[in-house]
């Protein structure tokens, strides 16, 4: 009745190296202290936010590479996707690479369906070494998607702030860091939401499609992970999506999160929380992977959802498709040996987010343009 | 036929759930902000054009008329570009949109967005792209006026 989507791998890709960078707002958000790289302001230096986007793509990907510590030579490919039309920003950042480059598409899901395209490749033994790398820009994506960013008008409280950042990962046939080890590619999905304002509520049911293909194929359920985690579905999204999983007899207990949800302070004024390629990308290549090295978090599921929209389709009265891809990412072998002796496996499990703290954590790991 | 019925119940059902869980928009807060706002700005408006009364006594009442718009233009398309204008319209919503500043502002804002693109396609082609439809509807609704005004 039901045909397969996940794959299950055999020799379990390994992220040997990831970058992140964002906006200073970004930085001011609860994942503050996790990222690589800090712009001083949104414009990077460049005349334009667009070339400023192109850019945060060059230094998240040149980061990566550095952070596994491999030459930029030893790179097969490079997987790459954002929100412009023609996804300019990683072609165009693409050209100053000596590697050959796939654009990727999922809307804000697209660092899960690169990672997944990596995975794979890298499981069939045919490449060695992939770079995934997304990112979004507010300003570039408000002037697409909606108004200049001077008009003063006022926001509804389901819209969601894009997220200045981009993130980048070197997956490879062998090394020390989190593997992946499986990855559901999800159907795209249309219930007949047509706000634009209101893209949790157009991809929740993509992600429940996506979620409930991932337990049913692989025959796991929500407590199999230490954190299921959707990308940009926002407060009222996430909200949707947990009562849609339990119409599915489907119970998502506190290790279920949201990344857009979690990712500004309640002050910052982002409405429904934070969205983009850049939300989902940031906060996987810097404290999600940061808590997979260290063994803090044993098995993730990393699912973050896209909205397919344009505004030519919208402005023409269709309804807005979600897709949702979702990967499984789980700490490398020796360190979850280490950390079993040490703590219970239960603390861990079931452990609801907690906010970074940011007196244990130092600022030195974040380089400030400029100074 | 049945499954296409299915989806559109599935459909409607869902929109239904989602409008009675979004969160409202709390009303008498903002309606209060626009008001004061919206007052402030006509308040301005009146101030600058007795002004000018003041200052030119010999002044027709029209030409004066025109100067204050044209000084309010003004102010609305600097606050704009200093990035003033935004805040005030994120607080008071229609206070600040329905005035000529607003106009204003939905001109000068574009026009800063895409001046990357180049002087032709970038500000004069983007430039009306909010405020064209307001231009568009005056220009029908004075013809039409004109029209009816020819057979009275």
């Amino acid at each position: 009745m039901y045909t397969n989507q996940t794959v299950m791998f055999k020799n379990k890709p390994v992220i040997i190296g990831s970058y992140s960078i964002v906006g200073p707002k970004e930085s001011k958000g609860n994942f503050g202290p996790y990222f690589n790289y800090v712009m001083k302001d949104d414009s990077f230096g460049e005349k334009s936010y667009e070339k400023a986007e192109m850019k945060m793509f060059k230094t998240a990907i040149v980061g990566a590479i550095e952070d596994a510590k491999i030459k930029a030579s030893d790179v097969n490919l490079l997987l790459a996707g954002d929100l412009l039309n023609q996804i300019i920003s990683s072609s165009y950042a693409a050209r100053d690479f000596d590697f050959a480059f796939l654009g990727m598409f999922g809307a804000c899901s697209t660092m899960a369906e690169s990672m997944a395209v990596a995975a794979s490749i890298i499981d069939g033994r045919e490449f060695d070494t992939i770079v995934c790398s997304t990112g979004s820009h507010f300003s570039t994506a408000e002037r697409q998607f909606r108004f200049p960013l001077e008009l003063g008008n006022q926001r509804p409280p389901t819209s969601q702030w894009t997220v200045t950042g981009a993130g980048a990962c070197v997956i490879s046939s062998k090394g020390v860091g989190p593997r992946i080890t499986m990855a559901t590619f999800g159907k795209v999905i249309d219930f007949g939401v047509n706000d634009v304002n209101d893209m949790g509520a157009a991809m929740a049911p993509a992600a429940m499609d996506t979620m409930l293909a991932h337990f049913r194929d692989t025959k796991t359920t929500p407590d199999d992970y230490d954190l299921i985690v959707t990308g940009d579905l926002g407060k009222l999204g996430s909200e949707i999506l947990i009562d849609l999983m339990e119409d599915q007899g489907i119970k998502l207990g506190l290790n279920y999160n949201d990344c857009g949800q979690m990712y500004y302070t309640r002050n910052q004024n982002t409405l429904s929380g934070g969205s983009g390629c850049g939300c989902s990308a940031t906060v996987l290549n810097s404290y999600i992977i940061k808590k997979l090295r260290t063994g803090e978090y044993k098995r993730v599921l990393f699912m973050p959802t896209g909205a397919l929209m344009s505004t030519t389709a919208t402005q023409q009265g269709e309804t807005i498709p979600g897709v949702c891809h979702a990967i499984v990412l789980e700490c490398d072998d020796s360190v979850k040996d280490v950390k079993i002796s040490t703590t219970s496996n239960r603390n861990v499990k079931n452990n609801q987010f907690k906010k970074p703290d940011r007196k244990q954590l130092s600022v030195k790991n974040q380089k400030h343009i400029n100074e | 036929m049945d499954k296409y019925m299915e989806v559109k119940k599935r459909n409607e059902a869902y929109n239904r759930y989602v409008q009675a869980k979004i969160p409202k928009t709390k009303a008498w807060p903002s309606l209060f902000n626009s008001f004061w706002v919206g007052g402030v700005i006509c308040s301005i408006g009146q101030g600058i054009n007795d002004l000018i009364l003041l200052w030119f006594p010999n002044m027709a009442e029209q030409t004066a008329w025109a100067y204050t718009l044209i000084a309010l233009i003004f102010i609305a398309s600097f606050l704009t570009a200093i990035g003033v204008y935004d805040k005030i319209g994120k607080f008071a919503g229609g206070g600040s949109i329905v005035p000529i500043t607003g106009f204003s502002n939905s001109i000068t804002s574009p026009a800063l967005e895409f001046k990357h693109e180049g002087i032709i396609y970038g500000i004069c082609v983007k430039m009306f792209t909010i405020a064209g439809p307001v231009i568009v509807s005056g220009v029908v609704a004075s013809f039409i006026v004109g029209i009816i005004y020819l057979f009275i």
